[in-house]
C-alpha cells in the first residue's frame, strides 16, 4: 500500500529524514518510534503533504502512485488520512459543519452521491460513540476550546467517519490518560481490517499495549535504526533509545 | 489648492439643484425645515466635497463621485422590483417593509399590513406634510450637518424617506424593514434616502436598511439615518449594504441614545465602488449599552470605509464594537474607530476589535483605533489585528479532503460568520449566511 524508497526531506535547507526505506501493506499496523527531533513528525507531515518539507531524493509510493504528485486534498480523496499532533483550532466552522464537507470531497472523488443531512447525522452518531466524544463537540467550532484529550479523540473521530483506507497517527497518544488512551485505540483498532494499514508515530510504548503493532521502526536522526517486532517496542521502554543510534552520530550534540 | 477650489465649484451642481427644488419646499414644508435646508445647503457650499488633506478623508479620495455628473433623481414609478434585487425583500417573513425608489416612497412595493397600534411607519414626505410638529425635535436635529457635507448635502436635498414613530412601551412583533433601491437605467442619478427612527421610552423593535440597486448600474446613494432611542427602549438595526458594484454610497448614520436604553447596530458592506459609512453613537445618559458590529467584504477594485465614532458623555455605560473587514483583488478597507470618554463618565466599559483578513497581495486595509479617554477610572480596550489564512488550518483541512479553493473560502466564511452569528433576526441571518455562501462556494453540492 505505501511504498517509501530513500526518502530524503529537507525543511528550511536543512535534511530531516536522511533515507528512509519503508514497506506496509494493507491489512499491517506499522509503528514509528524515536527519540526528540528523530524526524517522526517530518515523516507524517511528508506523507500528508505538507508544503514547507521538500524531498530531495527518494520516493514514495501510495498504491502505486507518486505521491508527491498529489496535493493534500487528493491524497485525502485516495483514502490517507493523518490524525495530526497538534490538531489545528478552527474558529467559526462547526465540527460537523467541516466534517460534512470534508466527507462529501471524500465521497465525490470517490465517485459517491453526497450524504444528506439525516444520512450525515446518523453516521456520525454512530462514530461518535466510539470514540466517546461528547455530542456538544460536535456543534463547537473544530477544536475550540477543546481539552488535549478531546483534540485527540476528535482526530479519531474524523478518522472514522472518514474511513481511510491508510491511516497515520501521529503522537496522538501524547499527553493522553489512560483512559482515554484506551479509547484512542479501541478507535483505531475498530478500523482495522486486511484491507486497510495504519502508522502509529509515538513516542511512548504505552500506546502499543492497547494498538498492537505488527511491525516497530526505531527512527533516528533521519534513519531507520532498527526494525522489529512488537518486543522491540518493549525492548526501548525498558532501556530508551540509548545503543538505537548509529554509534557515528551519538557523539554529535543535540540540535545539531 | 488648486484640487480644493475644484471641488468647491462642483458644488454648484449641487447647489442648482437645492434651488430648482426650494419653491416646492416653500411651498410645502414647515418654515422651520426650509430654515434648516437653507443652512444646510449654505454649509455645504462652504465645506466643499471633503479631499484627502482633510484628516477624516485621508484614506478615501471621492473625486470619483465629484467628477461624475449625477442626475437629481425624481420619484421613479415602477410596478415590480427588477428581478435582480428581488432576493432583498425576505420574502417569506412578516416582516413590515417599505420599498423606496430613488430615495421615493413606493407604496405599491410596500406592505404595511402587519402593523400594530402605537407603531407609525410611513413616508417621510407624508409626515412632514401631515405631521410636522411631531418630527420636529428630532430631524436634523440630532446630529450635525455642520462637519459633514454629505449629510449637509441629503439635509438640504432629501425630498422622502422613511419615518418610523414607535409609542412609548410598544414592543414591535415584527422588524421593519425599509428597502431602498436605486434604478438609473439611463442616466446616473443621486438619490437622498432619508430615515428617522424615533422609539419612544420603554419601546422595544427591529429596524432593517436595506440598499440595493441593479447590478451594473452606476449610481450615487447619498443617505442619512437618525435613530433617536428613549429611555429603557431596546432596539436592534440592521444596515445591509447590497449596491451595485459600479455604485457610489455614502452613508451618515446618527444614533441618539437615552438613559439605560439598550442599542445594537449592525452594519454589513458588500456591494458599491466606493464606500463610506459614518456611524456616530452618542451615549447621552447613563446606564446605556450600545452594541456596534459591522462586516466588510471587498473585492474587485472596490473601496470600503467605515468610520466610527462613539461619545461616552455620561458614566456607567458600555459599548462594543467589532467591525471584520474581508478583503482580496485589489480592493481597499478603512476602519476609524474613535472612542471618545468625557471627563465626567466614570466606570465606562469600552471594548473595541477591528479584525481584517487580507485575501490577496494587492489587497489593503487602513485601520486606526482612536481612544480619546478624559476619565480616570474607565475600562477601554482597543485590538486591531490584520492578517492572512491560517497557513496551517489551511493545510489541516486539505488533509481532510477538502480542495484549496474551498478551503480557503470556508476559512473566510468562518472568519465573516462571528459577525453573522451575532444576527438576531433569522430571516436576515439566513439571506446573509446565503449570499456568504455564494460568494464563497465551499460544498461539494454547491
Amino acid at each position: 500500500m505505501l511504498e517509501i524508497r530513500n526518502l530524503h526531506v529537507n525543511v528550511d535547507g536543512k535534511e530531516i529524514l536522511r533515507g528512509i526505506d519503508l514497506t506496509i501493506r494493507a491489512g499491517e499496523t506499522h509503528a514509528i518510534m524515536g527519540p526528540n527531533g528523530s524526524g517522526k513528525s517530518t515523516l507524517a507531515q511528508v506523507l500528508a503533504g505538507h508544503e514547507a518539507y521538500e524531498i530531495t531524493e527518494g520516493v514514495i509510493l501510495y498504491e502505486g502512485q507518486n505521491l508527491a504528485e498529489l496535493e493534500p486534498e487528493e491524497r485525502a480523496c485516495a483514502g490517507m488520512f493523518l490524525a495530526f499532533q497538534y490538531p489545528v483550532e478552527i474558529p467559526g466552522v462547526s465540527n460537523t459543519y467541516f466534517l460534512k464537507t470534508a466527507l462529501n470531497a471524500i465521497r465525490k472523488a470517490r465517485g459517491e452521491e453526497p450524504l444528506d443531512a439525516v444520512d450525515f447525522l446518523a453516521l456520525v452518531k454512530e462514530k461518535m460513540k466510539l470514540v466517546h466524544l461528547d455530542e456538544k463537540l460536535l456543534h463547537r467550532p473544530v477544536n475550540e476550546g477543546f481539552s488535549g484529550g478531546e483534540k485527540k479523540r476528535n482526530e479519531i473521530f474524523h478518522m472514522a467517519v472518514l474511513d481511510p483506507k491508510l491511516a497515520i497517527l501521529d503522537e496522538t497518544d501524547s499527553g493522553l490518560d489512560v483512559d482515554a488512551l484506551r479509547i484512542v485505540a479501541e478507535g483505531v483498532n475498530a478500523l482495522r481490517d486486511e484491507t486497510r494499514a495504519v502508522m502509529v508515530i509515538t513516542h511512548y510504548q504505552r500506546l502499543l499495549n492497547y494498538l498492537v503493532p505488527d511491525f516497530v521502526h526505531i527512527l533516528a536522526k533521519g534513519r531507520i535504526v532498527k526494525s522489529g517486532g512488537r518486543e522491540l517496542a518493549l525492548e526501548v521502554e525498558e532501556n530508551g533509545y540509548v545503543g538505537l543510534e548509529e554509534p557515528t552520530e551519538v557523539l554529535q550534540p543535540v540540535g545539531y | 489648492m488648486i484640487a480644493l477650489d475644484k471641488n468647491r465649484a462642483k458644488t454648484e451642481r449641487y447647489v442648482a439643484d437645492y434651488e430648482k427644488i426650494e419653491g416646492e419646499i416653500a411651498a410645502h414644508e414647515p418654515i422651520w425645515l426650509h430654515q434648516i435646508r437653507k443652512e444646510a445647503i449654505s454649509r455645504f457650499q462652504e465645506l466643499g466635497f471633503p479631499t484627502i488633506k482633510e484628516e477624516e478623508w485621508r484614506h478615501t479620495n471621492v473625486t470619483p463621485i465629484v467628477k461624475r455628473e449625477f442626475t437629481l433623481a425624481g420619484a421613479a414609478a415602477i410596478d415590480s422590483l427588477p428581478d435582480t434585487i428581488h432576493h432583498v425583500t425576505f420574502p417569506d417573513s412578516d416582516f413590515t417593509q417599505l420599498v423606496f425608489v430613488n430615495g421615493f416612497f413606493s407604496p405599491r412595493l410596500s406592505h404595511l399590513n402587519s402593523l400594530q397600534d402605537g407603531i407609525r411607519v410611513e413616508s417621510l414626505a407624508q409626515a412632514i406634510a401631515c405631521d410636522a410638529n411631531a418630527l420636529e425635535p428630532y430631524l436634523s436635529r440630532l446630529g450635525s450637518y455642520e462637519e459633514h457635507p454629505f449629510a449637509a448635502l441629503n439635509t438640504a436635498l432629501f425630498r422622502d424617506g422613511a419615518y418610523v414613530h414607535i409609542k412609548k412601551g410598544v414592543v414591535a412583533r415584527t422588524p421593519i424593514h425599509l428597502l431602498f433601491i436605486s434604478t438609473s437605467p439611463k442616466q446616473a442619478v443621486v438619490s437622498y434616502p432619508r430615515t428617522l427612527v424615533v422609539a419612544g421610552a420603554e419601546s422595544q423593535a427591529t429596524i432593517i436598511e436595506s440598499y440595493a440597486g441593479v447590478e451594473g448600474e452606476v449610481y450615487f446613494t447619498n443617505a442619512v439615518t437618525e435613530i433617536a432611542v428613549g429611555e429603557n427602549a431596546v432596539i436592534e438595526h440592521y444596515k445591509l449594504q447590497r449596491e451595485s458594484a459600479q455604485a457610489f454610497h455614502i452613508a451618515n448614520m446618527l444614533f441618539y441614545l437615552d438613559r439605560s436604553s439598550n442599542f445594537a447596530s449592525h452594519s454589513i458592506s458588500l456591494g458599491g465602488s466606493l464606500v463610506r459609512n459614518n456611524v456616530n453613537a452618542a451615549l447621552n445618559d447613563e446606564g446605556i449599552e450600545c452594541t456596534l458590529n459591522g462586516l466588510v467584504m471587498a473585492a474587485g477594485k472596490q473601496h470600503i470605509d467605515n468610520h466610527t465614532y462613539i461619545d461616552h458623555a455620561r458614566p456607567h455605560c458600555a459599548s462594543h464594537e467589532l467591525y471584520k473587514n474581508i478583503v482580496d483583488d485589489h480592493a481597499t478597507g478603512v476602519f476609524k474607530g474613535k472612542i471618545l470618554v468625557r471627563r465626567d463618565s466614570q466606570k465606562t466599559d469600552a471594548k473595541q476589535t477591528n479584525m481584517t483578513l487580507l485575501l490577496s497581495d494587492e489587497a489593503s486595509i487602513d485601520s486606526m483605533p482612536q481612544l480619546e479617554i478624559y476619565a480616570d477610572d474607565v475600562k477601554c480596550t482597543h485590538g486591531a489585528t490584520t492578517g492572512r489564512l491560517d497557513e496551517n488550518a489551511l493545510f489541516y483541512l486539505r488533509t481532510r479532503g477538502i480542495g484549496k479553493p474551498a478551503a480557503k473560502n470556508l476559512l473566510t466564511y468562518a472568519f465573516a460568520n462571528e459577525i453573522i452569528n451575532r444576527i438576531r433576526i433569522d430571516a436576515v441571518r439566513e439571506q446573509l449566511e446565503q449570499i456568504l455562501r455564494e460568494r464563497l462556494p465551499f460544498e461539494q453540492n454547491d
